[in-house]
């Protein structure tokens, strides 16, 4: 005799419709012993990405002096040359949110009819945010604002060498803060969260619906048909493993060199490398503790963490900031927003060369990069939404978060320096703009001191969820694969962001990382192909 | 002596489960106490199903076999974990709750220097349940 009892296990009768494939998920791991440890890895693609990694890190360590302008300029190319198509291709992936919003394809469900949420709207809103965009908010929130509001109300916007968005509004206060926070708003709204959601649709449709394995390969299924198994879908996995390391491990290095600068501005602990190397191993050792504890005890809990400390700090500067001001700034920084991006999306006939190339496609190319590891962890936590909630959830609320965020943060900068002439936010490195808008209200020891904490806790939240997703693509697919492995990518990371940091090639392999936004931009164009073909054949 | 009796099973490496499959089916047909399966896999597809229902369909199936094969009775439970490859110690002792089970059979590994770092399931089982814990080398 024989029953079966399962636990919030979705009906099996018709709840998807699964792809007809014969491959099986880990059919090309090898499973093995290295000493005590035992291992399940993709043959090849944990090798390859690996070596690859190793050897661009010991390359450019020793070729550095050519190598880095190299990369720098390979960079800078892609992004004045390209600019329209990146322009052209993040407005693809808004529209395309947008049109599954309201049409009906909005009604399918992640998982299958019948799915239901695998976590809670609090856990899971914590987790893509701690994961994707925490971490810039901390250091651009204050900085940006002020950047594009000091570019565009200076004599010299307009003009070629002006890095104004648009024409700027040179000696108009107003009209440069209108357009300073839409443009930074542009950077931060809709237009990386719709980058970040069409990875993570076509990810969570392909593995959850579809039955492929949770990697990259498996959203172009429809494209390269059983292709995607061989050496196709191995590039396309090497390349996410290695865009994801790369982007961790050269924002963990700089992320340590923003936070000594802000211990030894706060604290007066000494700027060296030194204190640099001390704090990437305890941001990797935290995130180590985390990736062993797991998805819920360790990387949800931390997310979870993470947002109370920055709602705290956002509620403190909206208290003793100009609270009525940030309350009406965010409605009038909204319809400032979508009044300035007809103009701000237009990728052609424009004559603001820098701003368009040098923030805008470089912001693009930045957050592609970032997509496969963002995408897929927030694919791996949205089971069981509907593809529009979860379009809503992952477009539309982040971005009134950022919107809301850099209101509190860039306005209240922006009215201490239009307002009280309080220059030390303009005349602030990048690394203490933040800093130097807190020291101006009260309390600023303690909001300071939780500032580092949350610069430091986003980085873990960061380093830990990258670190799962890049062991599971280099697992092909198996999210339960030996924990060794975790911690072998979350050290890895960061003794790469270390060697990086001592040999001198961070700037160059975040140029490099950066420039991979330019074929995965190919990459999301087809995956947004293969979400419309995919989610055509669901029952809705 | 023995009212229910659980056995862990991981279905990607049941060639190694010989033993301990073995061990339960004697230790049920003694006491005739039915046998509980439990398998824990995550929602994502995996090696053994698109989905946690065509794994759990597997497990029913392994469950049936045991039973045909040992002429006692029965189950299959199937745990649905977000992250199965850290979670397996805590699904199983509330596995072990749920299912009234008063004695763990499972398979295990010859120790080493890891298991001063990972505590081993089965040691975990036997700290954080009232069930008896049977390990069995295979």
């Amino acid at each position: 005799m024989s029953d079966t009892s399962g636990q919030g296990i979705p009906e099996p009768e018709g709840p998807a419709n699964l792809i007809d494939t014969e491959y099986e998920v880990g059919q090309d791991n090898i499973s093995m012993s290295v000493g005590p440890f035992g291992l399940d890895i993709h043959n090849p693609v944990f090798a390859i990405s690996g070596l690859t990694i190793v050897a661009f890190v010991f390359v450019t360590l020793a070729f550095q002096d050519s190598l880095g302008p190299a990369f720098n300029d390979l960079r800078d190319w892609l992004t004045g040359t390209f600019d329209w198509f990146f322009l052209t291709a993040a407005n693809i992936f808004v529209l395309l949110c947008l049109f599954l919003i309201v049409s009906p394809y909005g009604k399918v469900r992640i998982g299958g009819k019948d799915a239901t949420p695998d976590y809670s709207y609090s856990g899971w809103f914590a987790m893509l945010f701690a994961a994707g965009m925490g971490i810039g908010l901390m250091f651009y929130g204050v900085s940006e604002p002020i950047s594009h509001f000091s570019s565009s109300v200076a004599d010299n916007a307009g003009t070629a060498e002006s890095w104004a968005p648009l024409a700027g509004a040179p000696g108009n206060n107003a009209e440069a803060r209108d357009l300073g926070m839409a443009a930074t708003i542009f950077h931060w709204g809709l237009h990386p969260w719709a980058i970040y959601a069409i990875v993570a649709l076509a990810l969570a449709l392909f593995a959850y619906n579809k039955g492929l394995p949770l990697t990259m390969r498996s959203v172009f299924y429809p494209i390269f048909g059983e292709r995607v198994w061989g050496w196709t879908g191995h590039i396309i996995d090497i390349l996410a493993v290695f865009a994801t390391l790369f982007g961790l491990a050269t924002s963990l290095g700089f992320g340590a060199e923003q936070a000594n600068a802000g211990l030894n501005h706060i604290f007066g602990i000494p700027v060296s490398d030194v204190s640099k190397v001390v704090l990437i191993v305890a941001i990797t050792g935290v995130a180590l503790m985390s990736v062993v504890a797991g998805l819920d005890a360790g990387v949800k809990r931390l997310s979870e963490i993470n947002m109370v400390l920055a709602a705290l700090l956002l509620v403190f500067v909206l208290l003793v900031g100009p609270t009525v001001a940030i309350f009406t700034g965010f409605f009038h920084n909204l319809y400032e927003y979508a009044r300035y991006l007809p103009e701000l999306s237009n990728p052609f006939g424009r004559t603001d060369d820098n701003f368009r190339q040098g923030w805008t496609a470089f912001y693009w190319a930045w957050w592609i990069s970032w997509s496969p590891f963002v995408g897929m962890f927030i694919a791996r936590v949205s089971r069981g939404r509907s593809v529009r909630e979860f379009l809503v959830c992952v477009l539309i609320i982040p971005s009134l978060v950022s919107v809301f965020w850099m209101t509190v943060f860039g306005g209240t900068a922006i009215d201490q320096l239009v307002n009280d002439g309080y220059q030390a936010v303009v005349d602030a490195p990048l690394e203490l703009k933040l800093f130097a808008m807190l020291e101006a209200l009260p309390l600023q020891q303690i909001t300071s001191f939780i500032a580092i904490v949350l610069v430091i806790v986003f980085f873990v939240t960061s380093s830990d969820s990258g670190s799962l997703v890049i062991d599971t693509i280099t697992a092909g697919g198996k999210v339960d694969a030996p924990v060794p492995q975790r911690v072998f990518w979350a050290s890895f990371e960061g003794l790469v962001a270390i060697a990086l940091l001592l040999g001198g090639g961070l700037g160059a392999l975040q140029a490099m990382a950066v420039s991979t936004g330019f074929p995965f931009t190919i990459v999301l164009l087809l995956a947004c192909f293969a979400i419309l073909k995919g989610l055509h054949s669901e029952p809705r | 002596m023995y009212k229910r009796i659980m056995v862990p099973v991981d279905l990607s490496h049941a060639e190694n489960l010989k033993h301990s499959l073995d061990t339960a089916a004697d230790i049920s047909k003694i006491y005739q106490a039915p046998v509980t399966y439990v398998g824990v896999t995550a929602s994502t597809p995996g090696p053994l199903g698109h989905n946690p229902a065509e794994y759990e369909k597997k497990l029913a199936g392994f469950a049936a076999g045991q039973a045909e094969a040992h002429g006692i009775e029965t189950q299959a439970v199937t745990i649905v974990s977000h992250d199965p490859a850290v979670d397996l110690d805590d699904a199983l002792i509330r596995a072990v709750h749920d299912t009234q089970s008063d004695l763990v059979v499972m398979a295990t590994h010859i120790p080493n220097v890891v298991d001063h770092v990972w505590p081993s399931n089965g040691g975990k089982l036997a700290t954080h349940t009232d069930a008896s814990v049977f390990l069995v080398r295979g």
